[in-house]
């Protein structure tokens, strides 16, 4: 999982501050692993550096830091290419797509073409297998067939996703402030 | 055959075809164009009119608007005597279960169709067994083919459709049936072989394993032809290549 292109992500939605982007971190992409709010600082640090948010001025009130994040152009440009860019096919993406998926609804972008993406590289991906089943020994098919049923797995949550993306919009959009 | 002849590209293609059953519309304007010797794989959820596209493009139903092209002449203005003689001399055809005569043997079976055609009975017997060794049941042959397993009744089949030399093979969920290793034996040998005689195979299933053993791979969804992943496939690649 990419932090900083996730927490990105989230700042295209809105200004906000690392107090909201954690909280909402953990809520739709944290699964029971938090995000350190020195994770979410440091990240937001070098995000700044790179010129691709910029930190509104200090606001009075508790905390280590209380200023509001926007995203900038160089921002929403990574966040786009990431988004466009499909995940190399391996196992155990399910995250990562999740995360793209999510933040595709959350931002009103084509979540059903980074899926159709996805699922052709994944395909991609399955003919090279195969053809490596066809020609190589016992050992090269059964290496194959492993990565092969993950790749499975994949593309059957990735159809089950697809027929559910009305739903998934829905609930990631319902706490849209 | 009354319908112009045109040159085309393409070995088969459908063009904005739709069909309705009663008041349930399967297809909505699919355009599909399979190549000479290409493997096409149509992929898409339950009801999403693949099977009834693959249908269209065989012949076997009469879109209510729309084009069917094969081989440069129009398939779909066809009377029904002329396509069941294309369906039986140009094309094979694959199904989920087999669609076998149990009572007769997977010789008879292979053969029934070259007899159809006025094979002579020795020479259609003949290339009947020979299909049968290509496909590694050669000591089936005299076996009734109700007797047969379901990766062995599907071979019988893959032999059937492949004995008659056709341009096209239809094959629809070919290994629905299977477990997926006698799956991937069926996919292996009726890809294998077909890419060996260049003929041209149209597929459908809804399995992603199944599409991958194709050249290209197109979606289906709510009775359109929605993506073509062959060529979403490609600008994945030419974008990787580039960075």
């Amino acid at each position: 999982m990419s932090v900083p292109l996730t927490l990105l992500g989230l700042l295209e939605r809105e200004p906000s501050h690392g107090y909201d982007l954690k909280r909402d971190y953990d809520t739709y992409f944290g699964r029971g692993k938090q995000l350190p709010f020195g994770q979410v600082y440091s990240t937001l640090g070098r995000l700044a550096r790179d010129g691709k948010v910029v930190g509104g001025e200090a606001e009075p009130g508790e905390g280590p830091d209380r200023k509001r994040y926007s995203i900038t152009d160089a921002g929403r440009a990574e966040v786009d290419a990431w988004l466009a860019d499909p995940v190399e096919p391996e196992p155990h993406l399910q995250t990562i797509l999740f995360a793209k998926v999510t933040l595709a609804l959350m931002l009103g972008k084509p979540a059903a073409a980074y899926l159709d993406k996805q699922r052709a590289a994944h395909i991609r991906r399955m003919q090279e297998l195969i053809e490596l089943r066809r020609n190589g020994g016992l050992v090269d098919m059964l290496l194959a067939d492993h990565a092969l049923f993950h790749l499975e797995a994949d593309l059957r949550w990735i159809d089950l996703t697809s027929a559910r993306l009305a739903e998934l919009a829905a609930v990631v959009n319902q706490g849209e402030r | 055959m009354n319908s112009p002849v045109v040159t085309r590209p393409f070995l088969i293609e459908a063009r904005d075809v739709a069909k309705s059953f009663g008041q349930t519309p399967a297809l909505r304007g699919a355009s599909v164009a399979v190549s000479p010797g290409e493997i096409l794989a149509i992929m898409g959820p339950s009801g999403s009119g693949k099977s009834t596209l693959l249908h269209c493009l065989a012949g076997i139903f009469t879109p209510d608007r729309g084009e069917v092209w094969f081989d440069g002449q129009r398939l779909d203005t066809l009377d029904e005597a002329e396509r069941t003689r294309l369906r039986r001399t140009a094309f094979g055809f694959v199904f989920q279960f087999g669609q076998l005569v149990p009572e007769l043997t997977a010789a008879d079976n292979v053969a029934l169709p070259l007899l159809l055609n006025r094979v002579r009975r020795r020479a259609a017997y003949k290339t009947a067994e020979a299909w049968l060794d290509r496909l590694g049941i050669p000591d089936k042959a005299a076996n009734r083919t109700g007797e047969l397993s379901g990766g062995e009744a599907q071979r019988v089949a893959v032999a059937r459709a492949l004995a008659m030399a056709p341009r096209v093979i239809f094959a629809d969920e070919p290994t629905g049936s299977l477990d997926s290793l006698t799956g991937e034996k069926v996919m292996d040998l009726l890809t294998g072989l077909a890419r060996e005689a260049g003929t041209t195979v149209v597929l459908v299933t809804h399995d992603a394993r199944v599409a991958a053993y194709a050249d290209r791979v197109v979606m289906v969804r709510d009775g359109m032809v929605s993506v073509d992943l062959g060529a979403i496939s490609e600008q994945v690649s030419a974008a990787k290549a580039v960075k």
